[in-house]
Formats: C-alpha cells, sequence, structure tokens
C-alpha cells in the first residue's frame, strides 16, 4: 500500500545481491569513454542566423506526389485541429500526470474515449497507447491473461510490421504465435481453431488493401472460446461496420488517419476499446466522469489502479502514458469533421483508390480485384518492383510500397490514394509509371 | 479503530477466522478505511491450493490495487460471489458481510498470526 523509494540502504542491498561494491564498480565493464564521452558540439548561434540555418535546411525537404499507404496516409486535418491542441495548456512534456487539476486535458481525453468508442461499436476505450502495433501485440496479451490460453494465432493480413511486434512481446514471454495464410482472394481463412488458442487476430482492411470476412473469423474464434481481435484502420470505419457489430471482443489500431500527421513516421498514437467484460484486463487508464463535492461535473482518472506507477510487478502492461498530445489532435479534427465530414473523407478516399485502379487497367496494369478493396490495391507491375519504386521517386513520385515477398505476389505494388489525392497526380503516376515500366516490356 | 478480539491478523492487515477446520478470510477494518472505495475485487479459484504469505486475491480501489495474502496453508473452499457485483460490501461490512475467502486446512496453523491487541498495534504504526 506504500510507494517505496529507494534508499542507501536499498541501492546496497542490491549491489550485495549482484556482488558489486558500489556503483561505479557495476558499470566498470563500461569503456570509460562511453561512460563521460566528449561531445563536440558548433558554437552557439544568434537568433537571426539559427532561423536561417533552420530554414536552410528546411528547405531541403522534397514534398513529393505520394501513393503510400500500407496503414498510414495523408489525410486532410482542419486547421482548427492543429491551432487548438498546441495551445500551450495542452503541449506538456510529459504526459499530464496531476490529472484532477487538468480538468480541460481529462475533458478531451473522455471525449477521445467517446468517440473511439462510437466509431468501433465497442464500449470501454482506455486514454490512447504509443502506436497500433503495441497496441496489437497488448491486446494479444490481454488476451492470454483473460483466457488463460498461450497460444495466438494472427492471419498474413495483418501488417508484417505489426507483426513483428507481436512476435518480439509474445516470444519474450514464451506465447506461440501462429500466421495463418491468405486464400486465393487474399482474403483470411479460418477453418476451426485449437481450443488453447487465446485470440485470432485479423486487420481490416488487410494490409493488402482487401475487405475482410470478419464475421465468419469472429465466430470460428469464438466457437473454440478465443477472443477475436480487430486491426482496423480507424478512417475506414467511417464507412465499414465498426468491430463491435461483427463480434470483435476488441478493436486495435493506430490513429494517424483520423487527424495526425505522417510526421515522418511518428509520433502517432494507438487505440484500443473492448468489451466491458473485459475491463479489468485493459492496459493503461480511464477517464471518467464524476461530480465532484458541490455536485459539478468533473473528470478524473480512474481504472488506472492496474498501471506500472502504482501497481509495479503487477501492472497490466508496461505502458503507464498515453499518447495525450496526438490523441487530442484526432479528437479535435474528429469533433471538427463531425460524423458527416469523416464519411465525406472516407467515400471520397475510396472513390480515388478505385479511379486510379482503373485508370491503371485502362493503361494496361493487372490490378488485384481478388476481393473488394478500400482505398489500397495491388498493382502487378511487368518490371521489378524495387527498381521501379527507386527511379520514380528520383522523379519526384512515392510509388507506393512493394509488396513483400511472403505474400507470393511476385513483382508488385501496393498503392493507395486518399481524399487529397489529385487528378493531377494520379494521371502524373500512371504516366511516370509508363515510362519506367511499361506494359508489354519483358522483365 | 473496529478490531474485533474474535479472530486473528496478519501484518498485512488480513483477518482470519477458524471454525471446523475453515479458515475465513477478509481484511481489517483499518485496512478498508486506507484503501477508500473498494470497485474490484480479484477472488481465488475455489480448489487452488494456497500457501501462508502467498498472494491470492486482489482488492482494487479507486487509486491502487493490494494483493490479499493467505494467512494459513490450505485450499481455497468457497469465495463470496457477492463481492463480484458488490465489491463496496468490504467498506460497509469488513468482518462479516464483506468476507473474501475461504480456505479448508488440515491442520489450521493460525499460531503466526497476530492477535487483536499486537494487530491494534501495527494498525496504529501504520496508521
Amino acid at each position: 500500500m506504500k510507494y517505496t523509494p529507494q534508499t542507501v540502504e536499498d541501492v546496497a542491498s542490491a549491489l550485495r545481491a549482484i556482488g558489486a561494491s558500489s556503483v561505479n564498480e557495476l558499470f566498470s565493464q563500461i569503456p570509460e569513454e562511453l561512460l563521460d564521452p566528449e561531445i563536440e558540439l558548433a558554437e552557439g548561434l544568434d537568433e537571426v542566423a539559427l532561423l536561417d540555418r533552420v530554414r536552410e535546411l528546411a528547405s531541403r525537404n522534397a514534398s513529393p506526389s505520394t501513393l503510400l499507404g500500407g496503414g498510414l496516409k495523408k489525410h486532410f486535418i482542419p486547421s482548427v485541429a492543429k491551432h487548438l491542441a498546441f495551445q500551450s495548456e495542452f503541449v506538456t512534456a510529459y504526459t499530464p500526470y496531476q490529472p484532477e487539476v487538468s480538468q480541460g486535458i481529462l475533458q478531451a481525453t473522455f471525449e477521445y474515449q467517446t468517440m473511439m468508442s462510437e466509431l468501433t461499436g465497442l464500449p470501454v476505450s482506455n486514454a490512447s497507447m504509443y502506436d497500433g502495433a503495441s497496441a496489437v501485440a497488448e491486446a494479444a496479451l490481454l488476451a492470454v491473461r483473460q483466457t488463460g490460453r498461450e497460444r495466438v494465432i494472427v492471419t498474413r493480413g495483418v501488417h508484417p510490421e505489426t507483426r513483428e511486434v507481436l512476435s518480439t512481446y509474445l516470444g519474450a514471454l514464451d506465447i506461440e504465435l501462429s500466421t495463418l495464410d491468405l486464400d486465393e482472394r487474399l482474403t483470411s481463412r479460418v477453418e476451426a481453431v485449437a481450443d488453447d488458442v487465446a485470440a485470432v487476430i485479423a486487420q481490416q482492411p488487410n494490409f493488402l488493401g482487401y475487405l475482410e470476412q470478419m464475421d465468419g473469423l469472429a465466430s470460428r474464434a469464438h466457437a473454440s472460446g478465443a477472443l477475436f481481435i480487430a486491426v482496423a484502420d480507424p478512417f475506414s470505419l467511417a464507412l465499414l461496420k465498426p468491430p463491435g457489430e461483427y463480434g470483435a471482443d476488441v478493436a486495435v489500431g493506430d490513429g494517424q488517419t483520423i487527424g495526425n500527421p505522417l510526421n515522418f513516421g511518428g509520433p502517432h498514437f494507438g487505440y484500443m476499446v473492448v468489451s466491458d467484460s473485459l475491463i479489468r484486463q485493459l492496459p493503461g487508464r480511464i477517464v471518467g466522469q464524476t461530480t465532484d463535492a458541490d455536485g459539478r461535473r468533473a473528470f478524473v482518472l480512474t481504472l488506472q489502479a492496474r498501471e506500472q506507477h502504482i501497481r509495479r510487478a503487477r501492472a497490466k502492461s508496461n505502458i503507464c502514458s498515453n499518447h495525450q498530445l496526438t490523441a487530442l489532435l484526432a479528437t479535435i479534427n474528429l469533433a471538427a469533421l463531425g460524423p458527416q465530414g469523416l464519411k465525406q473523407a472516407a467515400t471520397a478516399a475510396v472513390a480515388a483508390a478505385h479511379t486510379l485502379a482503373d485508370e491503371l487497367e485502362a493503361a494496361g496494369y493487372r490490378v488485384r480485384r481478388d476481393a473488394r478493396f478500400f482505398d489500397e490495391f495491388v498493382v502487378e507491375l511487368p518490371a521489378p518492383a524495387r527498381s521501379t519504386v527507386e527511379r520514380l521517386a528520383a522523379s519526384g513520385v512515392q510509388a507506393g510500397l512493394t509488396v513483400p515477398a511472403e505474400y507470393r505476389l511476385g513483382e508488385a505494388l501496393l498503392v493507395g490514394a486518399t481524399e487529397l489525392t489529385t487528378d493531377g497526380e494520379r494521371r502524373e503516376f500512371v504516366s511516370a509509371l509508363g515510362r519506367v515500366a511499361p506494359v508489354g516490356v519483358a522483365r | 479503530m473496529n478490531i474485533p478480539d474474535d479472530r486473528r491478523y496478519n501484518k498485512t492487515h488480513e483477518w482470519a477466522q477458524e471454525a471446523d477446520g475453515m479458515v475465513t478470510v477478509g481484511i481489517s477494518d483499518f485496512a478498508q478505511d486506507q484503501l477508500g472505495d473498494v470497485v474490484f475485487v480479484e477472488l481465488p479459484n475455489v480448489g487452488q491450493a494456497v500457501k501462508a504469505g502467498e498472494a491470492v486475491a486482489v482488492v482494487e480501489s479507486v487509486k491502487t490495487a493490494s494483493d490479499i495474502y493467505a494467512p494459513v496453508d490450505g485450499e481455497v473452499a468457497e469465495v463470496n460471489e457477492l463481492l463480484e457485483s458488490k465489491p463496496e460490501l468490504i467498506n460497509e461490512s469488513p468482518y462479516a458481510e464483506g468476507w473474501m475467502f475461504r480456505i479448508s486446512a488440515a491442520s489450521a496453523d493460525m499460531s503466526g498470526l497476530l492477535d487483536a491487541d499486537s494487530y491494534r498495534a501495527v494498525a496504529e504504526e501504520d496508521s
């Protein structure tokens, strides 16, 4: 029940247990030049010179036309979102830790949770996590705790990088991870689930952009007592059936697509929303609404008793922070767009991707239409994908992701479009591709 | 501070009361007061073997989660399922309705536990 600081005696007894006589001896294996390295810093600059230097560096940034996807995308963010989220009251050096005095942040987080719950169709959202991949791994651990089983199934439709993070987390805990291949329609098929499986994890839309039959996967998982974890792009949930409606016990993913800039790969935030019965297993914390002693509406951090800063060894996860600022940015973005605005953006993104696919086909390329796709799809190339991407990059077009060899699709690109992709960008891509990898030319 | 002398106590604030080889366990009035509003109780499984001093249950209040230690060796014979829906019983009635679990012990050795007076001293020091 007590907070226990590290006392001089604690340090001494830890050293005794290790067999070191002092902290210095403990660090003696580390070469001296690494312990106290000399850092060569340039002379300081005055403000005018500094701004000049930063401008010069910034001018070297390229902003190519991009058809990159793979889970993260550049979407429209109304300027009000950035202006409100970056008010100094919200910009803290660390996750705000005197929560009850930060009513504004708590209220914003409460609204974030409410929106995530509405988008996913599940009742209980935490206050955000580091990123999509670690949220998926935490969801797998949650399933292991809940079911007492130690095997997890993930389909190959889940982003390869997410699966790597999952494998790192589970491997360290000796939890077996099995990967299921995609079927001929490039979607997941789960025939039967063994009764020692804690969770089945599938992604919607899957890594290749295709729509999975999530209902069937969920019911097969449930038939054996496993939980069903849906990895969902929250932007897609403006149009697609929410995970709660097809039987997902947990919805997780990366929140970048609902209101964060790409930031060259981060920071973003992860989200996790679960069914009522899993509330005690949820990592992180929840902001709740209550009334203060005078009966006024107030917000508090609640259900945080299993966090690392209180519970230490018995914490539900090592995640003791949320990604407050990035989640706040998404919250304000969603509030500004509203449900209709989000739907319009998603509809426009899907239309842009399908138009691009049509245009590629008209130019002679083979687009894989094995299953219906959302805002990304696979196009086969008559030339090596990697060198095609490199040559297009040199001409200012980020062509897409080369499809990893594990999907056995040959030379192929994963291409995506959003509501921000212009007609000109699409045409430029198709014609640039025609120059670099013309149809009809042997590999 | 209500510390009845019809049972024995752990330094870690559990009480234990033996009757016919069955030891009923809960937390003291002092402990429930220190925790504040109890919002959740994680109970052990019936049939689970436990050792004295081993953490077997968890009590969560709004701000913290505390382990509950078994006072004697034995096997969990019964748990207070009412606590799943009404964890506040621990605050309202720590010595009666708020009991947590019963351990069946072949020979319940309670000699290592504190009597009410010794426990009062521990509680006063911790408060």
